[in-house]
């Protein structure tokens, strides 16, 4: 138990805050889609809506934002590979072969 | 049973700064995402491949799913609010917030329930069309990380509790390693929505 009771109440201040902006933007993605946008638009607006709601969690929930190096490296890593895998189908679309 | 401890469960290990549960379950969380990244992956082809598609709100409920959104978001806050409780040393405001975790945990997956009963109902199975097929493999495998991390949270609020009598330290990192699960549960929905329900 090393952490200080100030800073864990500093802690919890930010999990409210944090919890009211997921509460926020959840109405915003909603609402977003109730608009009529393009496809790739609407595509756009959503992820970038859910990055910033999934980096809330991560950064304050799981507590990302003050965590160890190799951590940070470990997740850095995950993120980057995943983001090869989601690329990995584009390339798809501009594949000939057999058409 | 040997009697000697097992090393670095609650102190940092030196090369590392971190404890063998910390690095573990973050470890663990990291093959989660790849194991969700190649269904998002598939789920992208799928689409991409698919001449027409249809839009997520012609089968599903999106009311119903923005309660669950909102479920899941509290009981993401009440899970950090209960390791918050640990740190303080306040054993019975843990047992609350993590009540209330398991109580959302069980109201999602009612929800989820009521949703997929509907469907059943109508005659749409995983089968009916690729668009459902992906719908019922991925809520469902999510599904089944909420009934794994609640059974986990509730062996912590239950039985798994006597630890803090003996060791209060092991015991607030068993809920944080929990927690750390619990708020990748809820990441992976506040994926999950937007590009099934709303795209």
């Amino acid at each position: 138990m090393s952490d200080h009771a100030a800073d864990l109440k500093k802690h919890v201040r930010a999990y409210i805050l944090v919890f009211v902006t997921l509460m926020f933007l959840t109405l915003v993605t909603v609402a977003v889609s109730t608009q009529h946008l393009e496809v790739h638009q609407a595509i756009i607006v959503a992820l970038i809506i859910a990055t910033v709601k999934g980096s809330l969690v991560a950064c304050y929930f799981m507590h990302l934002i003050s965590e160890k190096k190799l951590i940070l490296w470990v997740m850095f890593l995950t993120v980057v590979f995943f983001l090869v895998l989601l690329a990995v189908p584009a390339f798809t679309v501009h594949d000939r072969i057999g058409r | 049973m040997s009697d000697i401890p097992i090393p670095y469960t609650v102190a940092p290990r030196p090369d590392t700064g971190l404890n063998n549960g910390k690095i573990g379950i973050w470890l663990f969380l990291a093959s989660e995402v790849m194991l969700f990244g190649a269904l998002f992956a598939t789920y992208i082809l799928l689409r991409t491949g698919a001449t027409v598609w249809p839009h997520g709100r012609e089968f599903l409920n999106i009311p119903l799913a923005t309660t669950n959104t909102i479920v899941l978001i509290t009981s993401s806050v009440t899970m950090v609010m209960a390791w918050y409780s640990l740190k303080m040393d306040r054993f019975t405001q843990f047992r609350i917030y993590l009540g209330l975790t398991i109580l959302c945990a069980f109201g999602f997956m009612f929800i989820k329930y009521l949703e997929y009963s509907h469907k059943f109902e109508l005659g749409l199975y995983p089968k009916t069309n690729t668009f459902l097929a992906i719908y019922f493999t991925m809520t469902a495998l999510h599904g089944l990380h909420v009934v794994g991390g609640a059974c986990v949270n509730a062996y912590l609020w239950g039985p798994g509790a006597k630890l803090w009598k003996t060791d209060k330290e092991q015991f607030t990192n068993r809920v944080e390693n929990s927690g750390l699960f619990w708020h990748f549960v809820d990441l992976v929905w506040i994926f999950l929505f937007p590009v099934l329900y709303l795209l």
